[in-house]
C-alpha cells in the first residue's frame, strides 16, 4: 500500500488541489494576513508621498500572471487616487497597459470613487506600450517626450496636462514596476535605479520573488510585493480589500494540500524503506 | 569567409557595446540605441520566418497525412484565426483598440487560454512538490524543513497554527527569515556565478573563441 | 540711500524683475496685483529705496508667501552625453507635509542672469532636484527655482552660469572597467597557458556526464530526443550557450542514428539552431540524416509554446528531453510533463527562479554557470577550458573583495561598499 502511495497518480494530487483552491471561494472566512517588512517599505514610501506626488506604474506583465499582479495594481492605484498622486502608466510588455487599462476600470467601479473617478490626464496618463525592453528606460531616464511621443490613446505625449514639466526620472516621485520576467523589475533595477537613481518598488509574482530579494538588501528596491500573498498585504495596508485577500483562503487551503501530500509522501517513504 | 563574417560582425558589436558603456561622448552615445533598433527590425521581420515556417511543417503534415496530421489542421486554423481578422478587421495599425475583433479575440481566447496554462502551475507545483521533497538526506531534510516554513508562512493560516509561539518566530516571521537570508545569500552566489559565466561567454563570442552556435567547432 | 541687492528675486508678470537679497517677497498669480505689475513695481521699488540696507523683510505666513528655496546650485551632469544640467536646492522652510497649501516647485531659465527666465519644468513638494535635459552644450544658463504656495510663488536668486557640456570618460565606471580588465586578462591569460598544453583540471558535472547516457537511452528504446533551447531569442547569451550545447547533442545523436526533434520559439534560434545540427551531422559523417524538419518553429508565445510541447511530449512520449537556455514560468509545465511521460531529463539554466522547479523535476539540472561552462566541458577544448579557469579567478577575487568587505564594513573603518557604485 505505502508503495502505491510513493507512486500515486499525480492526477490525484490534481483533484485535492483543484478541490483546495475551488472550495474556498464559495467560504467566507476571515483571516489575519500579517505583513512582512518588505511590504510595509511600499506602503510607508507611499505614505510619504504628497498630493500631487508623481508615480510611474509599469504594468511588466500580461493576462496570465494577472491573478497575481493584478489585485496589487489596483490596491495601488486606489491608494495613489485617493490620496492625490499622479500616476503615470507605461508597459514595457505589450499587454501591460491593457492590464492597467482594465485596473482603471475596477477602480472607476469601486463604491469609493463615485463622486470622484479618477480623471484621465487629472489623476492619471496611460502612455502605452513601447518595444525595447531595457533600451526603453534607459530613454526615459534622457526623455520622456522622446521614449513616448504618443499616449496610449494616440496624443501626443506635449499635449497633456499631466506631461508639463516631466522629462525624465529626476521629476517622478516613486516607480512601481509590476513584473512577470523580462523585462521587468532587475531592468528597472538596473536602469532606473543604478543609474537614474530613481525610486523603485516592485511587485512580482511569487515565481519571480525569490530572484530580486537580494535588491531589497541592497537598497536598491524601496520594497517588494511578492505573489498573491504580497497583493493580499497591500490591500490591508491601503485598506481596499480585493481579490488579493479573497484568494488567500484558497491559497491557504491548496498550501496545506501540499503539505499533507509532502508528509504522506515521507511516511510512506520511511516506511517502505524500513521494509 | 561564411563563418569569419559573422565572427567580424560579433567582435565589432560586441567591442561597440562595452566601448559605448564607458564612453558617453557622442557618437558612442548613441551606438547603443541605434543597434538595439536594428536587432529589433531584424526580430520582426523574422517573425515571418517562423510563421511561414509553421504553416510549411503543418500543411507538409497534412498532404503526407503524416502522424497526428488533424492537431496540424487546428494548428493553420487558429494561425488564421488570429491573423486575418487582425489584419483584415480590426481597423489596420489601431488594431489593438479596444472593440476590434483582434481584441475581441484577445481578451476572450488568448488571455483565458494564456491563463489556463499558466494556472496549470499550481497542480505541477503539486506533484512535483510530492515527490522532490523526501528527507533522503540531511540536505533534502533542510530543503523540505525550508519549504514547510515558507509554505506556511506564506498563507495565514500558517500564523493561525503557530499563534501559540512568541512572537518573532511564528510561521510568517520564519518564512521572512528564509526568504530575507538563506534564500538571500543563494541566489546572491548564484547570480555572481551566472554573471561571470556570461561574461567569460561573451567574451569568448568576441574574441571568435566560441564559434560553435555558427555551426562550427 | 543706495540700493542694494540683498537676496530675492521677483517677478510681476514677467515685466519687472529686481533682486533683493534676503527678502522675501511673493506674488499673487492670478491676483489682480499682477494687472498693476509696472505700477506696483514702482512702489515697491521706492520702499526698498528707502529701507536700510541690512534691512530683510521677515516672512510673514499672513501674507501667504512661502518662504523661496535656498542655495539653488546649477551645474553640468557629469559623466554624460551633454545637454544635461541638475539643478539642486534646499528645500523651502514651508515645504512640510502637513502643509497642504505647498504645491511645489517651478524651475526657470535664462541665457542672462536677469531677464528672460521662462520656466522650462517643475518639481513636486519634497523634490530638491531637476535635471534640464534640453540644454545646448556650450552655453550658459541661469536658473531660478521658484516656490510654489497656494496661488502665491516666492522665487531664488539666480543660480548659475552653467553649462553642458560631453564627457570621454565615465568616470563613475572605473570600477566596472577594473573588474572587466581584470576578469578579461585572466581569462585571455589561462586560454594562452591552455594554447601553450598546460593540463587544465575541470571539476565533474553529473549533468553533463549523463548526456551521453541520455543520449544512449533513447537509442537503445528507439525513440525520439527533445531538445529545447528555452524561449528567448539569439541575444540571449543563455540561448547562445543552449544552440552550442545542442551542436554537441546532435553529434551524438547523428552517431547513434537518434531522431532529434529541436522546437523553437523564436525565428533566429530556429535558423541558427538548424546552421548547427546541420553542420554536426556533416561533420559526424551523417548529411543524409539531416532534415530541415528536425528544427521547427512552433510559437514566439510564452504559453502556446509550452502547450505545444506538452502535446507533442504526450503524443511522442521522448526517452530524452533537454532543457537548456532560459526559461521562465514554463519551466516546470514543460519538465513535469516530461517527467509524466517517463523522460530522462537534463536542464540547464542561468534563470535562478526557474532552477528550483528543474532540480525538482529533472534527473540533472545544470546550475547556472555550468549552463555556460557545458561547452568547454563537452569539448575539452584547451582554449574553451582556459576561459573556465579564468571565470574561477574572477570568482576568487569576488570571494576575496566579499571578505575583504565584509571585515572593513563590519570594523566601520571605510564605507566599503562605495567603492562597488556603478553610475
Amino acid at each position: 500500500m505505502f508503495d502505491k502511495l510513493l507512486k500515486i497518480d499525480r492526477r490525484i494530487i490534481f483533484i485535492f488541489v483543484a478541490l483546495a483552491l475551488i472550495v474556498p471561494m464559495f467560504l467566507t472566512i476571515t483571516q489575519h494576513i500579517s505583513v512582512s517588512p518588505e511590504v510595509q517599505i511600499i506602503y510607508d514610501t507611499l505614505k510619504g508621498l504628497q498630493p500631487g506626488s508623481k508615480v510611474l506604474m509599469a504594468f511588466d506583465y500580461d493576462p496570465p500572471s494577472a491573478p497575481e499582479l493584478q489585485p496589487m495594481a489596483v490596491a495601488i492605484l486606489k491608494y495613489c487616487f485617493k490620496n492625490n498622486l499622479k500616476v503615470y502608466i507605461i508597459g514595457l510588455w505589450p499587454q501591460g497597459p491593457m492590464q492597467a487599462n482594465m485596473a482603471i476600470d475596477n477602480v472607476i467601479s469601486d463604491p469609493t470613487f463615485k463622486d470622484n473617478p479618477p480623471i484621465y490626464d487629472k489623476d492619471y496618463v496611460n502612455l502605452g506600450f513601447m518595444s525595447g525592453n531595457e533600451l526603453v528606460i534607459q530613454g526615459m531616464g534622457s526623455s520622456f517626450l522622446h521614449t513616448f511621443p504618443r499616449d496610449y490613446l494616440g496624443k501626443p505625449t506635449h499635449q497633456l496636462e499631466m506631461m508639463k514639466g516631466v522629462n525624465n526620472f529626476s521629476n517622478i516621485d516613486f516607480i512601481v514596476n509590476l513584473s512577470a520576467g523580462y523585462p521587468g523589475t532587475v531592468e528597472w533595477v538596473l536602469f532606473a535605479v543604478d543609474r537614474f537613481h530613481a525610486k523603485l518598488a516592485a511587485g512580482n509574482t511569487a515565481v519571480q520573488a525569490p530572484q530580486v530579494y537580494p535588491y531589497v538588501h541592497a537598497g536598491q528596491l524601496s520594497g517588494l510585493a511578492g505573489g498573491l500573498k504580497g497583493a493580499a498585504e497591500l490591500e490591508k495596508l491601503v485598506g481596499f480589500y480585493g481579490k488579493g485577500t479573497k484568494f488567500m483562503l484558497s491559497q491557504s487551503f491548496a498550501h496545506m494540500i501540499v503539505i499533507v501530500f509532502i508528509i504522506v509522501g515521507n511516511a510512506a517513504y520511511f516506511i517502505t524503506r524500513k521494509k | 569567409m561564411r563563418r569569419e563574417i559573422p565572427l567580424i560582425i560579433t567582435a565589432i558589436v560586441g567591442f561597440t557595446y562595452i566601448i559605448q558603456f564607458f564612453v558617453p561622448h557622442w557618437p558612442f552615445n548613441i551606438l547603443e540605441g541605434l543597434l538595439t533598433s536594428w536587432m529589433l527590425i531584424i526580430f520582426a521581420f523574422a517573425i515571418w520566418l517562423g510563421a511561414l515556417n509553421l504553416l510549411k511543417v503543418s500543411l507538409d503534415k497534412i498532404s503526407k497525412r503524416s502522424r497526428d496530421w488533424p492537431y496540424a489542421i487546428i494548428t493553420i486554423a487558429g494561425f488564421l484565426m488570429i491573423a486575418i481578422p487582425g489584419f483584415l478587421f480590426s481597423g489596420g495599425r489601431r488594431f489593438q483598440d479596444p472593440g476590434t475583433a483582434f481584441d475581441y479575440i484577445y481578451q476572450n481566447v488568448y488571455s483565458p487560454l494564456s491563463s489556463t496554462m499558466f494556472a496549470m502551475l499550481a497542480f505541477y507545483v503539486a506533484s512535483a512538490s510530492y515527490r522532490a521533497f523526501r528527507a533522503r538526506t540531511k540536505e533534502a531534510t533542510l530543503l523540505l524543513l525550508a519549504a514547510f516554513f515558507v509554505m506556511l508562512g506564506r498563507v495565514p493560516i500558517g500564523d493561525v497554527l503557530s499563534s501559540f509561539l512568541p512572537e518573532g518566530y511564528r510561521m510568517s516571521q520564519m518564512a521572512d527569515w528564509i526568504m530575507n537570508y538563506p534564500q538571500t545569500a543563494g541566489q546572491r552566489a548564484i547570480m555572481i556565478g551566472i554573471a561571470l559565466g556570461i561574461v567569460s561567454t561573451s567574451l569568448r563570442l568576441i574574441l571568435g573563441i566560441e564559434r560553435s552556435h555558427l555551426g562550427g567547432e | 540711500m543706495r540700493f542694494q541687492p540683498i537676496g530675492k528675486t521677483l517677478t510681476c508678470n514677467g515685466i519687472a524683475r529686481f533682486t533683493f537679497k534676503g527678502i522675501g517677497l511673493g506674488i499673487a498669480r492670478d491676483s489682480s496685483i499682477i494687472r498693476f505689475a509696472p505700477v506696483l513695481s514702482f512702489l515697491i521699488l521706492a520702499i526698498f529705496q528707502i529701507i536700510p540696507s541690512q534691512a530683510a523683510i521677515p516672512e510673514d505666513p499672513a501674507f501667504g508667501y512661502p518662504a523661496p528655496p535656498a542655495n539653488v546650485v546649477a551645474k553640468d551632469i557629469p559623466n554624460d552625453a551633454g545637454k544635461s544640467i541638475i539643478i539642486n536646492w534646499d528645500l523651502s522652510p514651508d515645504d512640510i507635509k502637513e502643509n497642504k497649501k505647498f504645491i511645489g516647485y517651478e524651475i526657470l531659465r535664462s541665457t542672462s542672469s536677469d531677464t528672460g527666465f521662462v520656466i522650462i519644468g517643475s518639481a513636486t513638494a519634497g523634490s530638491s532636484q531637476l535635471s534640464d535635459n534640453e540644454t545646448v552644450d556650450g552655453v550658459f544658463y541661469y536658473y531660478i527655482v521658484r516656490a510654489v504656495m497656494g496661488s502665491m510663488f516666492s522665487e531664488s536668486p539666480p543660480a548659475g552660469p552653467a553649462a553642458s557640456s560631453q564627457q570621454w570618460f565615465h568616470l563613475g565606471r572605473i570600477n566596472t572597467l577594473i573588474a572587466l580588465l581584470v576578469i578579461s586578462i585572466s581569462i585571455v591569460w589561462y586560454i594562452e597557458r591552455a594554447k601553450k598544453g598546460e593540463k587544465l583540471f575541470i571539476r565533474k558535472i553529473a549533468g553533463l556526464e549523463a548526456v551521453d547516457e541520455a543520449v544512449g537511452r533513447a537509442t537503445e528504446m528507439g525513440k525520439k530526443i527533445f531538445y529545447v533551447p528555452g524561449t528567448q531569442d539569439m541575444d540571449n547569451v543563455q540561448t547562445i550557450a543552449g544552440v552550442t550545447i545542442l551542436g554537441r547533442v546532435a553529434r551524438l545523436t547523428a552517431q547513434y542514428e537518434t531522431p532529434l526533434e529541436v522546437p523553437v520559439s523564436r525565428s533566429l534560434v530556429m535558423v541558427t539552431a538548424r546552421e548547427v545540427v546541420k553542420e554536426a551531422y556533416l561533420n559526424s559523417g551523417r548529411p543524409d540524416a539531416y532534415s530541415d524538419s528536425m528544427v521547427y518553429y512552433l510559437t514566439d508565445d510564452q504559453f502556446g509554446y509550452a502547450a505545444g510541447i506538452e502535446g507533442l511530449f504526450v503524443r511522442e512520449k521522448p526517452a530524452t528531453v533537454f532543457y537548456m537556455g532560459a526559461f521562465y514560468a514554463e519551466s516546470l509545465i514543460l519538465a513535469e510533463t516530461g517527467n509524466s511521460v517517463g523522460a530522462i531529463q537534463i536542464a540547464g539554466t542561468a534563470m535562478p527562479a526557474q532552477l528550483p522547479f528543474f532540480i525538482a523535476a529533472c534527473d540533472y539540472t545544470l546550475i547556472g554557470e555550468e549552463l555556460f561552462a557545458a561547452s568547454a566541458y563537452l569539448s575539452k577544448e584547451p582554449k574553451l577550458l582556459g576561459s573556465l579557469k579564468g571565470q574561477d579567478f574572477g570568482k576568487l577575487c569576488i570571494l576575496l573583495a566579499i571578505m575583504l568587505g565584509v571585515i572593513i564594513q563590519t570594523s566601520g573603518l571605510y564605507d566599503f561598499t562605495k567603492l562597488f557604485i556603478v553610475r
